[in-house]
Parts: C-alpha cells; sequence; structure tokens
C-alpha cells in the first residue's frame, strides 16, 4: 500500500475504483435476494448458451397499450393536419409520440414477452487454402495458349487509359475559363449607388457611418459588387504615397469582400472618443474575424487573411457623385495562386 | 391448437413453400434468422447512424418535391410579412413557401435538418468506438477504409444540403467553401470555376449541379458503400468483447430471430421518433429569420453546421501566414484550415491500421476486441489526436464564447494558437496514466467495476470492502486466432 | 458589483502583436520556413512623408435628427437643472469636468452633445462608469429616470441638438428586417442577439426600447458607426425599431428558438439531446435484460 502512493496514477485509480465499487455495493445490496440462487461459480470456459421463454402476460398487455397508443397519436396527427394545418410543434409531437409508443413496444416485445436467448455462433474461417489456391489456378487456366500475354495486357492498358480519358475530359466544359478572373465591374467612372439604385453624393458621406455601395450598371449579385465606404478625418489617413489622391475629401471605398474567405465585410467600427475607446477606424469580417485599417489602405491587423483589403481609388464628380477613377489594381476576394497582391 | 392458430399455421406454410419453390432460400433465411449479435450498447451506434439515413432518404424525397434549384431573383409576396417585397432567388423562396405555407412542410424540412446533424454524430460515435476498441484491424480494416469514405461523403452531403436553401448563412457557407477550393495550389482558381460555372456565386447552373449531388450522386453511393459494409459485417461476423465463454473463434449473443430483430426494429423507430420530436419541438435552421443571401450582405457569429465546425476552427485558429514570392502568392491562407486541416485527419485516420501493423507487428486476425485500457499506447495517441481535432472544432466557436462570458477573442485566438499543440501532449500522457491506472485497479469506468477492493485495518489487516460480482480477465492470456498459420503471415 | 468582477474580461483587449516564437512553432510544424511571410501586425506601412496628420482625433459627434423628424422631448424646469446640476456634479464631473469640458484623455466633452446621448448613457446604465477606460455595457442603470431626466435637463442647457426618437408602431417591419440586414446585422447577428467585433463586446438587442434604437443609431455609441438621417430616414429608423423590438419574441415557428444563433446551439442539440437519447435507448437494447435473465451472463 505504502509504495502505491508515491505513483500519482495509482492514487487516481483507486480513487475511482472506490467510486465505482460504492456504487456497485449499492446494486449488489439491491440484486442481493437474487444473486443468491445465482448459479455457481463460473469456470474459465463456461457454456453461455441459455433460452428463457418469459411468458409475461403483463408486459403482452403493456405491449398492446403501447400500439394502441401509437395507434392514437397516428391519428391524431391526420386531425391535426386537417384542422391546424401548419401546427409543427403538434404535427411533430404526434408523429414523434406515435413512433416513440410503436418502438417501446418493439422494444418491451423484444425483451419481455418473446423468447430470450444466449446462442453462439461459430465463426467459420474466412481464408480456406485449397480453395484460394483453386480459383488462382482457374484465373490463370483461362490464359491458357496465349503466347503474346505481355503484349494483349499493355495494350488493354493502353485502350482502359484512353477510354477513362475520354470520359472524364468532358469535366473540362463544366467551368469557364479564367479569362476573366481579374474583372470587377469596377472601372474609371462607373457610379456608386446605394442598395436602392440611388447615386451616393459626396457631401452626404458622414464621418463615423459606413456605407455599402453596388456599381451603377454592373450586376449587384457578383462577388466583385459590393464597396464599402467611409469618411474618415485626416488624423486616421496614412495611405501608401501611390494613393494619396485615391480618397477625395477623406472618403475611400473598399471592396466588401474579405480577401481571406469572401464573406462580406460588415463590421465597421468608429470609436466616439478614440483614446478610451482603444481603437482606430476598422472593418472587421464577421466569419474568421480579419479585421483592417481603412485609413492605411486596408492594412490587415488581426486575422487569418493573407492581404490587405483591396481599395478603389475614389473621385467626385462636379456634380458631386462619387465615381471609380480607376478599376481595382489587385483582385478582389478570395485569393488563388499566384493572385493579384497590392504592392505593399 | 386452436383452430385460428393451425389457419395461421398452415399459411404460413403455404407461404414458405411459395417462396422455396421459386427461390430455395431456407438455408439463407436460416443462417440469417440465426445470426447472432453480441449485447453490447455500442454495437448499435452504427445502427443509430444507418436508421438516421432511412429517415434522411425519407424526408428527402418529400423535400425533393418542394424544391427549386433556380438561382432567377424573384420578389417575394407571400403570407411571411418580415420578407413582402423582399428580392430572393427562386431556390430561397421554394424552401421559405415549405417552411411557412406548406402544411407539415416545416416538420420534414427539420426533422430532415435534424437527421442529418445526428447522422454524422452517430458516425463519429461509432467511428471512436471502432477505434478505440481496435475494430478496424484484420479482418475489418477494409469495412474500416469504407466507413472513413462515407464520413466524408456524409459532410460533404451535409454541407451540399445545407447549402442548398441559399439563405444568409448557407450562402457565406458556400462562398468560404468557394474561397477554400480557390485556394489550393496550382489548380484552384480552375477547379471552383468547374464546380460553380463560373465565378461567385456561380452561374445558372450551380444549384441544379448542387442539388444532383445531394439528392442522387452523394445518396447513391452512400448506399453502396453502406450495402457492402453490411454485407461485409454479415459475411465476417460480429466482433465482440471478451467474456465468459467468448472466443475469437465464436461470437456469443441474442440470434436475429426474434428478440434482435424486434429491438433493432425498436430502435429504428426510436431514432424516427427522436428526430420527429426535435423536428416538431426544437427550431434548427429557421432560415425565415436569416434571410435571403446576396454576396454584399453577412452577419455576425455565422456558423455551420456542426460537422463542418472543424473547420471553420482551423480557419480562424491559423495566423495570417500566405507564403508569397514577391507578388506572387504561393499558397493562400485558407489551404491551411480548410484543405491541409481535413486532409492530414482523415489521412492519420486511413493511415493508422497500418501504423499500428507496422509498430506492433501483429498482423493477425481478431475477432476479439480490445477494451482501451489494455492498449495504453493506442488508446493514449487516438485521445491526444482526439483532442487536438475537438479543440479546433471548439475554437470555432470562440465567437460565441466571447458573448456569452465576455473573454477577449484575440485572447481566446492567441492562447488557443499554443495550447492546441500543448493540449494534446497533456491528454496523451493523462490518458496512459489513467489506462494503467484502470488496468491495475480493474475498475471499469462506464459499466460494473470488477476487481476486489481492499484496505488495510489498523490492525494490519487486509479487510475486503467491496468485490465486484465476477473479474473478468484482461484477454491478452487468450491467443488470437486466424484460421490458418498462413493466414497470420499474410496480410 | 457584476461590472466590478469582469471588468477584467470585458476590458477591450488591445491587439497583440504576433508574438514571434508562436509563429516559428507554427512554421516549423507546418515545414514551411524559409518562404516570406505577408506583413504580420505591427508591420504596417509608414504614412506618406510630409502630410503630418492633425495631433489629436476628433470626435464622433451624434447626428441630429434629420429636419422634420419627429424628436424626444425630455421635461425640462428650473428646479430640474438645478437638481440635475447637482447629480453632474457628484456623478459626472470628475471625468466630464466640472464645466462639461471633459477631461483630455479621459473622457469627451458634453457640450452641445444634446439630450439623446445623455439618455441614451444613463437610461441603459452605460454611465457612469467605473474606470474611464472600460467599456461602457448595459447594466441596470444607476439613476432613477427623474434623475436621468434632471440630468438631461442640465445638460442641454448647454446646447446641442434634439434627441431623436422612434415610433415602431409606424414601422414597416419587412423595411426594417431589411435595413437591419444591410446595416446592423454584421454586428448584431440577423436576430439582434448580439455578437463580436475585434475589442469590444457588440450588445444583444432584446432588452433595447425603441427610443434607445433611435438613439443609438444616430449617436453611435462607444465605437458603433453612427446612421445620420440621409442615410436612414425616419420611416426606415422606425422600421427598424420595431423590427429590433420583434426580435425579442421572434416567430418560432418551428419550436423552442434555442437562442436564436443558429448552429451551435443546433449542434448542441443533434448531440446531448438527439444522439445522447438513441445513446439510452441503445443501452437499454443493447444490454442483457437482467429482470429477465436467471443468470446474468455478460457480466
Amino acid at each position: 500500500m505504502s509504495e502505491d502512493e508515491r505513483k500519482p496514477s495509482r492514487g487516481v485509480g483507486r480513487a475511482l475504483a472506490l467510486a465505482v465499487a460504492a456504487r456497485t455495493a449499492w446494486r449488489a445490496r439491491r440484486d442481493r435476494p437474487r444473486r443468491e440462487t445465482a448459479a455457481p461459480p463460473r469456470e474459465p470456459d463456461v457454456d453461455p448458451r441459455e433460452r428463457t421463454v418469459p411468458s409475461n402476460r403483463r408486459a403482452e398487455t403493456i405491449v398492446a397499450a403501447l400500439l394502441l397508443l401509437a395507434a392514437l397519436f397516428g391519428f391524431g396527427f391526420t386531425a391535426v393536419y386537417i384542422v391546424l394545418q401548419t401546427n409543427t410543434q403538434l404535427l411533430g409531437l404526434a408523429l414523434g409520440g406515435a413512433l416513440a409508443a410503436l418502438a417501446a413496444a418493439a422494444i418491451v416485445a423484444g425483451k419481455l414477452v418473446v423468447p430470450q436467448e444466449t446462442s453462439v455462433e461459430e465463426r467459420g474461417p474466412l481464408l480456406v487454402e485449397e480453395q484460394a489456391a483453386e480459383v488462382a489456378g482457374m484465373l490463370e487456366r483461362g490464359g491458357e495458349g496465349i503466347s503474346r500475354r505481355a503484349l494483349l495486357t499493355g495494350a488493354g492498358g493502353v485502350a482502359g487509359a484512353a477510354l477513362i480519358t475520354a470520359a472524364l475530359s468532358p469535366v473540362a466544359s463544366l467551368g469557364p475559363r479564367l479569362e476573366h478572373i481579374h474583372d470587377t465591374p469596377w472601372h474609371a467612372g462607373v457610379r456608386l449607388l446605394d442598395d436602392e439604385g440611388r447615386p451616393y453624393v459626396a457631401q452626404n458621406i458622414e464621418i463615423g457611418s459606413f456605407y455599402t455601395a453596388l456599381p451603377e450598371g454592373g450586376d449587384p449579385g457578383r462577388l466583385g459588387a459590393g464597396l464599402l465606404v467611409v469618411r474618415l478625418p485626416p488624423y486616421y489617413i496614412h495611405l501608401p504615397a501611390a494613393r494619396r489622391d485615391w480618397a477625395p475629401d477623406g472618403i475611400l471605398a473598399y471592396s466588401k469582400v474579405c480577401p481571406h474567405a469572401a464573406c462580406a465585410i460588415s463590421l465597421y467600427r468608429y470609436p466616439t472618443y478614440q483614446r478610451t475607446s482603444n481603437a482606430q477606424p476598422a472593418f472587421t469580417c464577421p466569419c474568421h474575424y480579419s479585421t483592417f485599417l481603412p485609413g492605411e489602405g486596408g492594412r490587415l491587423i488581426f486575422g487569418p487573411a493573407g492581404r490587405s483589403l483591396p481599395q478603389l481609388p475614389l473621385l467626385i464628380d462636379p456634380q458631386g457623385y462619387l465615381r471609380a477613377a480607376g478599376p481595382f489594381l489587385e483582385d478582389i476576394g478570395p485569393s488563388w495562386w499566384n493572385v493579384r497582391r497590392s504592392e505593399s | 391448437m386452436s383452430l385460428v392458430q393451425r389457419y395461421l399455421h398452415r399459411r404460413l406454410e403455404r407461404l414458405i413453400r411459395w417462396n422455396e419453390q421459386r427461390y430455395g432460400a431456407a438455408r439463407g433465411i436460416k443462417s440469417v434468422m440465426r445470426y447472432v449479435f453480441p449485447d453490447h450498447w455500442s454495437f448499435l451506434l452504427g445502427e443509430i447512424a444507418l436508421y438516421s439515413f432511412v429517415v434522411l432518404v425519407v424526408t428527402g424525397i418529400y423535400l425533393t418535391l418542394y424544391y427549386v434549384p433556380g438561382d432567377s431573383q424573384v420578389i417575394y409576396h407571400g403570407p411571411y410579412t418580415l420578407l413582402q417585397g423582399e428580392q430572393m432567388s427562386e431556390a430561397y423562396r421554394s424552401v421559405l413557401n415549405l417552411s411557412v405555407s406548406v402544411p407539415a412542410g416545416l416538420l420534414f424540412r427539420q426533422v430532415h435538418h435534424w437527421a442529418a446533424d445526428v447522422f454524422i454524430a452517430a458516425i463519429v460515435l461509432h467511428l471512436v468506438r471502432i477505434f478505440f476498441t481496435g475494430a478496424y484491424r484484420k479482418p475489418r480494416d477494409v469495412n474500416y477504409y469504407i466507413g472513413l469514405i462515407m464520413l466524408m461523403l456524409a459532410i460533404l452531403e451535409g454541407f451540399a444540403g445545407y447549402s442548398l436553401g441559399d439563405d444568409l448563412l448557407s450562402g457565406m457557407g458556400l462562398a468560404i467553401a468557394y474561397s477554400v477550393s480557390m485556394s489550393i495550389p496550382l489548380i484552384g482558381a480552375q477547379l471552383a470555376y468547374l464546380v460553380w460555372g463560373g465565378p461567385f456565386p456561380g452561374s445558372s447552373s450551380f444549384l441544379p449541379r448542387l442539388e444532383i449531388i445531394h439528392v442522387l450522386l452523394i445518396p447513391l453511393a452512400l448506399i453502396g458503400l453502406i450495402t457492402i459494409h453490411l454485407v461485409t459485417v454479415m459475411r465476417q461476423h460480429h466482433s465482440q468483447f471478451p467474456g465468459p465463454g467468448r472466443r475469437e473463434r465464436n461470437v456469443v449473443g441474442t440470434p436475429l430471430w426474434p428478440a434482435y430483430a424486434l429491438r433493432s426494429v425498436g430502435l429504428l423507430l426510436a431514432v424516427a421518433a427522436v428526430l420527429f420530436l426535435l423536428g416538431g419541438l426544437i427550431q434548427i435552421n429557421p432560415i425565415w429569420q436569416w434571410g435571403p443571401y446576396h454576396p454584399y450582405l453577412s452577419e455576425n457569429g455565422a456558423q455551420p453546421d456542426w460537422y463542418i465546425g472543424w473547420l471553420i476552427g482551423a480557419l480562424r485558429l491559423m495566423p495570417n501566414f500566405e507564403p508569397a514570392v514577391g507578388n506572387h502568392t504561393i499558397i493562400p491562407n485558407p489551404f491551411w484550415g480548410g484543405v491541409l486541416f481535413p486532409t492530414v485527419v482523415f489521412a492519420v485516420l486511413f493511415a493508422w491500421p497500418w501504423l499500428e501493423r507496422k509498430l506492433t507487428g501483429d498482423r493477425r486476425r481478431h475477432d476479439l476486441l480490445d477494451r482501451p485500457r489494455d492498449r495504453p499506447a493506442r488508446t493514449a495517441i487516438g485521445a491526444a489526436f482526439l483532442s487536438w481535432v475537438v479543440i479546433i472544432f471548439a475554437v470555432g466557436s470562440t465567437d460565441r464564447l466571447f458573448v456569452g462570458l465576455h473573454i477577449s477573442y484575440s485572447g481566446q485566438i492567441h492562447v488557443w494558437r499554443v495550447g492546441v499543440w500543448v493540449l494534446p501532449i497533456i491528454v496523451f500522457f493523462a490518458t496512459r496514466a489513467a489506462c494503467r491506472a484502470l488496468q491495475r485497479s480493474g475498475a471499469h469506468p462506464l459499466r460494473d467495476w470488477q476487481g476486489t477492493v481492499v484496505r488495510r485495518s489498523a490492525a494490519g489487516q487486509l479487510d475486503v470492502v467491496a468485490r465486484s460480482p465476477e473479474r473478468i480477465e484482461a484477454p491478452p492470456t487468450e491467443e488470437p486466432v486466424g484460421t490458418s498459420p498462413a493466414e497470420h503471415e499474410r496480410r | 458589483m457584476r461590472r466590478h468582477a469582469t471588468r477584467w474580461l470585458t476590458r477591450p483587449s488591445r491587439i497583440p502583436r504576433t508574438p514571434q516564437w508562436m509563429l516559428a512553432i507554427l512554421l516549423g510544424a507546418l515545414s514551411l520556413t524559409g518562404i516570406a511571410a505577408p506583413p504580420s501586425a505591427g508591420q504596417g506601412q509608414q504614412p506618406a512623408a510630409g502630410a503630418g496628420p492633425p495631433a489629436t482625433a476628433p470626435e464622433k459627434l451624434p447626428q441630429p435628427p434629420g429636419p422634420g423628424d419627429p424628436t424626444a422631448t425630455f421635461p425640462s424646469s428650473p428646479t430640474l437643472v438645478a437638481q440635475g446640476y447637482n447629480l453632474y456634479q457628484a456623478g459626472c464631473s470628475s471625468c466630464h469636468g466640472i464645466g462639461l469640458q471633459g477631461t483630455p484623455g479621459v473622457a469627451p466633452s458634453l457640450r452641445g452633445v444634446g439630450s439623446g446621448p445623455v439618455d441614451f448613457y444613463l437610461s441603459t446604465g452605460r454611465m457612469p462608469l467605473a474606470q474611464p477606460r472600460e467599456e461602457p455595457v448595459r447594466s441596470p442603470p444607476l439613476y432613477t429616470r427623474a434623475q436621468i431626466d434632471a440630468l438631461i435637463a442640465y445638460v442641454s442647457t448647454f446646447g446641442g441638438p434634439a434627441a431623436p426618437t422612434a415610433d415602431p408602431a409606424r414601422g414597416d417591419l419587412a423595411l426594417g428586417l431589411h435595413g437591419f440586414t444591410l446595416n446592423c446585422a454584421g454586428c448584431h447577428q440577423i436576430v439582434g442577439r448580439g455578437g463580436l467585433t475585434l475589442g469590444a463586446v457588440v450588445p444583444d438587442l432584446q432588452q433595447a426600447t425603441a427610443q434607445q434604437v433611435a438613439e443609438a443609431v444616430r449617436l453611435g455609441p462607444y465605437v458603433m458607426p453612427n446612421f445620420d438621417a440621409k442615410q436612414l430616414n425616419q420611416h426606415q429608423l422606425d422600421s427598424i425599431a420595431a423590427y429590433v423590438l420583434w426580435t425579442r419574441h421572434p416567430d418560432d415557428a418551428g419550436g423552442w428558438g434555442i437562442s436564436n444563433i443558429g448552429p451551435i446551439p443546433e449542434g448542441i442539440a443533434a448531440w446531448f439531446i438527439g444522439l445522447a437519447a438513441l445513446v439510452i435507448v441503445a443501452r437499454l437494447i443493447g444490454e442483457r435484460n437482467e429482470g429477465a435473465q436467471p443468470t446474468e451472463a455478460s457480466r
């Protein structure tokens, strides 16, 4: 005992054993009267076969009652279907109840009504040496008399490969070529619309809010259509030198599609009071929480995205509407092999 | 014998004779009726999966009668006021109509969805049982591989079905699936274009493709594999746990007829009952609340169904590592969590039987199962591997944990980026220690304990505190048998 | 109490730099060292030279209601102002300053904010804070309605826009869901169950009143964006308020809503209700029936 205590794992085992022992002792006391009449101690190799016929009238009554209950629930389902039609809860209760009563009937019958039997089945051998040899021999005898076996096998292999290739090549026509993979609906001069089709006016873009823009004349259902538009005060704007004129009056536009896994970025935080909110204005993708800084050219500050959020150059036309000043210079949406990424 | 009984007896005999004159199946029927099922609840996990699949097929047929795989945009004018006048795809409208307008339509849709969740959960639990009891060893190795293939197909099948609704959540899920396909080096973009018929959200043939995959191709493959799986089980007979009178050479248990057949039908009905009760009482995937999907929309805390959760966890856990040479991206980030991680998990599962043969040199046929504790190394490796996957799975819900408990999200991510490697090591050693302790004490963690507990009294005597009904020795004493020495040698 | 106890949990976390050694472990594990990683956190682009940014960040001011839109009216009288003055000096001035001018680096000025922000922050219990830097989260209000009215009356004497209001009865639920999906669901979750943005708790909206919704939309509390009347007009605001009130009891036609956040509770239910129930059934079926057996063969 004392040397056991040196090993903590034995302690754990003993604690577990004691807990289980308590349960067993309780069960043993409950079962005691039956146990006293139990069979004599088992031999190591005992014959477990037995068969008992319960002949249990009460169980038969229970089964019959359960079957009738199932019928009641079944009729209930039809009644609910006719009367209430779309009450999913009552429909589910009725059908589920019918099935549950049937299940209970089958289980009670299977355990308490029909003969209970423990039987022993011998496992036959799977591999029988002579038969395996015989099969191999039969297969080989099919090739008797063929002298140029290698040629035939080779030619057959080539024919099979050719047919498989022929069968698989139409797969290529399932999808188009990648020619337009870099295209988005955004080109120089395309106006930015809201989701009801009204063009955005630059002076209506307020600091502190975010706007979802769609391309004029473009399909809003395309992945590259959505834009995020924000206005930032100069304090937060640190764009790379090459992009200095991309943000007229501090208005910035970014692709709404996360460059990680193509979810729409719809979280924007803008601190009310920067020095206590501890946060800069930032976009976050709600799928995997990649976070980007709109003031710094979409730079990633947290999350799994492998590149920055693509920025779209903007201009304000003489009427005051927001327009794209050019296309995206990098690919929007998820990355692929050799995707066009920003230069930074 | 009463008159009625005699009449029934004659009818039955005539029926059997009618059948025999045409099929001569008496020998087969007899052997099936005498087929022995060992008594242990864990052998029924696969049956739960099978019966969930039956419910899936039945409810799925009902759903196909209503579903329209159309991507053209329509304006909704139906009874559900919150989406009045909203633009949506035909597919979404058909699922919405099924849910709010068709009597019992929502019940069948919810039962179908619950059945899918329970189906894959039962498969996973079945796999865990198979792994920890060593049931994948010869002669059941091929059946184990078939099971793994069915698990992969089931996950794909579930995701395809989840995506058919074209609601906000499923649209976001498809966007992620598209990104994961795109991320495969070299061929990713072309592969995604092949599947989607063009750039996301895909051409108008995408939803019909997804539907035919979901309602025909994968179900057919599953039905074929399930058939092979079951025929193999019947041919090889069930494995069994060691016990009195149970040897490698025999199977001890309840024969199919009548007791086991009734119990199994009872289980089928119980599976259906649980799924219908869930479907009627607990709401699942209320697409009328999510609204339709457009690529510029998303919502916070979007999640996939649980069986995709491990991939979301991996995507979230992965740092922003995206190797690039200059401006040339080599491997886009979603590849790590979305492609590499599941590939590693399934590769390990597929390789394990071969790996264990290599490590132990044991190529014999095994029909008696191991108790997990009797193979501490395997159990510990399995527990560590399982904990690795489960941790990554759990990371998929860190955002909701943040909402519920206010534990910093970025903090959780940073902790788990280390924890995901450290914790499985701890689990390995803890499991091994637990196995050894259990071996010594003879306790059973789930069932009755076996053995004797003694306590040293003050006088120094050993008093028996408790004694189990009977003690079952660990199996290694018995030599596993094959049919011939030759079979031991060969694979 | 609760707020104090959980402060270390709720404090918005700074975004830490990815520790280099963590990255190293992962890179090593993936056997992909030697390939350049993209810029990680903390290695940003330098601001363009020469264009020196202003020294302080501007504060985000609440958006006024649109011209002609209804406004919330709060009682005002010299007595209330005097009472509000006393409450302000006792409870608010230590951070916001004796003259509402704010304290640099601690709290913003309240001059000219108007009645809306005061009503919002006090009626949702977000103010006063125990610590100036902690995140204001919804709590039981510290002040009674009468005290809040007094503080509103006092702060409003410094000017500022009238408080916006919303009438859900005039809103349209379908329009509300549409506007909520586009503008709010990204943070608040589609059924308003709250969510996560980096470094801030996004509250669930089931306790919010229509008045508080209107104030929050125009004000943009803490890091929430604000929306002016040109972006969301009064009818849209009424509709969003109506939708937010609807989310308290959404249309759970399918049964128990399990908190309306989708697959996580669904997965838990599938495993721990559905599969668990079936495993119990399997145990009943799979084990020998002790009552019917003279001996227990399979123990």
